[in-house]
């Protein structure tokens, strides 16, 4: 599993890549009320924002990580958005995305280095 | 910029492990362990407890009430006079143009008149009172006063443990009563929605007090952010957001708190700030007026987001002053302006956030009922 420094893990599934938020991320964000996800069969680019989380507090962008489209998204978080509180590395995943290039994780983060920036 | 002010309870905060924020010039916990979603539904069903020693506590005294009330009516819209002894009431401080300059809460205390105002006001009220009503009126910004809240359904058991008297208390009532040994200013009101009790205590008792409180079961110490939302929810203005100094009481739909005494044809009607618009538009209506939102997707809309009549094209129509999500009502919950014309419930607008207009129905305040004891 990869990190970014937008507190964001990537999973790399074959071709797929899950992207979800850090339980570090959920935490800071406190509830998290709405997830406004991307569409499936969206193309993005690396550094889009595609996707909106609402907390109790405020609203914050996530970024797409890598280029390439959109394959799936997670369904359960158009009515229980408290997943990611609650799992945020597992039932809280957000979306899957179909790499155009992995030669783009190489720029994130180990496990080590990413609990050595939220230390 | 001036480093923060920090009330009696900082210490305890941190040692509960509150997340701090600069509010109104102090230091203040936002949210506790617990978390704003929790905190909430703690006050809606059991009790919290609430740090609001950053409001302002004045005392004014004239000669007798009634001097005192004579002089205050001047700056104010509402029936001083009319206030029986141990009774509180809601008011606000009127600028010339007919907008609100602070909201407060006012009470008789048999010979004098106690007051609370905003954080964020109270420098500027103290001195607008002193420059208005001195020399026949002395003013007191208290200073070695701290304030509790606490709200909830359990409320009223929980401090009826530390006096029987509670009981006796009905929703805007005001006393004076010992509670962990020192002398306490004690009304029945909050900004919950919920039953509860707001409580000046000197600042030598102040932790003691909030120590014995939390050690009951039902008792949490409660953040800003779930304020906010308990506040919202109960469709309770916040100053500077909901109203402020280009809004009139009457288009925020507090019409309520200006009593008949004070109004066209009342014993003392006018003469305060602002009085020919505001009876004006107390007869005749305003042209915009604070309604409740209710967002019809899971997408709050917060302050700020554009109200329209449609869902493509045209102007803006008003805008939302307070919103986010309502954890009792289970979704986004907002209060904005709007024309008059569409100021009726089961309306549809529309909210523009993020690029897209979403459908928002306008509903009456508040979006959860008032739990008072009346």
């Amino acid at each position: 599993m990869k990190f970014t420094e937008e507190h964001e893990w990537l999973r790399i599934e074959d071709d797929l890549v899950v992207v979800g938020i850090t339980e570090h991320a959920s935490t800071q964000l406190g509830d998290i009320v709405f997830v406004e996800l991307p569409d499936e069969g969206d193309t993005v680019s690396k550094d889009d924002e595609v996707v909106v989380i609402e907390s109790v507090k405020a609203a914050s962008d996530i970024l797409a990580p890598l280029d390439g489209e959109i394959t799936e998204i997670n369904p359960a978080l158009e009515d229980e958005p408290a997943k990611v509180n609650e799992d945020p590395l597992g039932a809280g995943w957000f979306f899957k995305i179909r790499h155009s290039d992995l030669s783009q994780m190489d720029d994130y983060m180990d496990e080590a280095a990413y609990n050595k920036l939220i230390s | 910029m001036d480093a923060l002010r920090r009330t009696p309870f900082y210490d305890l905060h941190l040692k509960l492990g509150a997340k701090m924020v600069g509010f109104a010039g102090f230091d203040m916990p936002v949210q506790y362990p617990l978390g704003v979603m929790q905190e909430h539904r703690h006050t809606r069903t059991k009790a919290g407890l609430f740090d609001v020693s950053h409001m302002g506590q004045v005392i004014l005294r004239g000669a007798t009430y009634a001097a005192a009330a004579t002089a205050l009516e001047r700056l104010i819209p509402m029936d001083v006079h009319g206030l029986q002894p141990g009774r509180q009431r809601y008011g606000l401080f009127t600028n010339p143009q007919g907008g609100i300059q602070d909201d407060l809460m006012f009470a008789n205390r048999g010979d004098h008149i106690f007051m609370v105002v905003n954080a964020a006001c109270a420098d500027a009220d103290v001195k607008y009172l002193r420059e208005m009503l001195e020399p026949d009126i002395s003013i007191k910004h208290l200073q070695n006063r701290a304030l509790l809240a606490l709200q909830g359904p359990c409320a009223e058991a929980v401090l009826a443990e530390h006096h029987p008297a509670i009981c006796d208390m009905k929703f805007m009532d005001v006393e004076t009563l010992p509670l962990a040994g020192a002398e306490c200013w004690i009304s029945r009101s909050g900004y919950t929605g919920e039953d509860g009790f707001e409580i000046s205590v000197p600042t030598a008792a102040a932790n003691d007090l909030a120590q014995a409180l939390l050690a009951h079961e039902d008792v949490e110490f409660i953040g800003l952010g779930a304020r906010d939302s308990l506040r919202l929810e109960a469709g309770l203005c916040l100053y500077g957001h909901d109203i402020g100094p280009n809004t009139s009481p009457v288009e925020a739909g507090l019409s309520w708190a200006i009593q008949r005494a004070r109004r066209t044809g009342g014993d003392r009607a006018g003469g305060f700030p602002g009085a020919e618009r505001i009876l004006g538009e107390l007869s005749d209506g305003a042209p915009k007026k604070r309604v409740g939102l209710r967002p019809q997707g899971r997408a709050p809309m917060r302050e700020g987001v554009l109200i329209f009549a449609d869902e493509a094209g045209g102007a803006p129509i008003g805008s939302v002053t307070s919103g986010g999500f309502g954890p009792t009502v289970q979704g986004p919950v907002a209060m904005g302006y709007v024309p008059s014309e569409l100021a009726k419930a089961d309306t549809i607008v529309f909210g523009e956030v993020r690029g897209k207009r979403l459908p928002v129905e306008i509903v009456s305040l508040p979006f959860t009922a008032a739990n008072f004891k009346r």
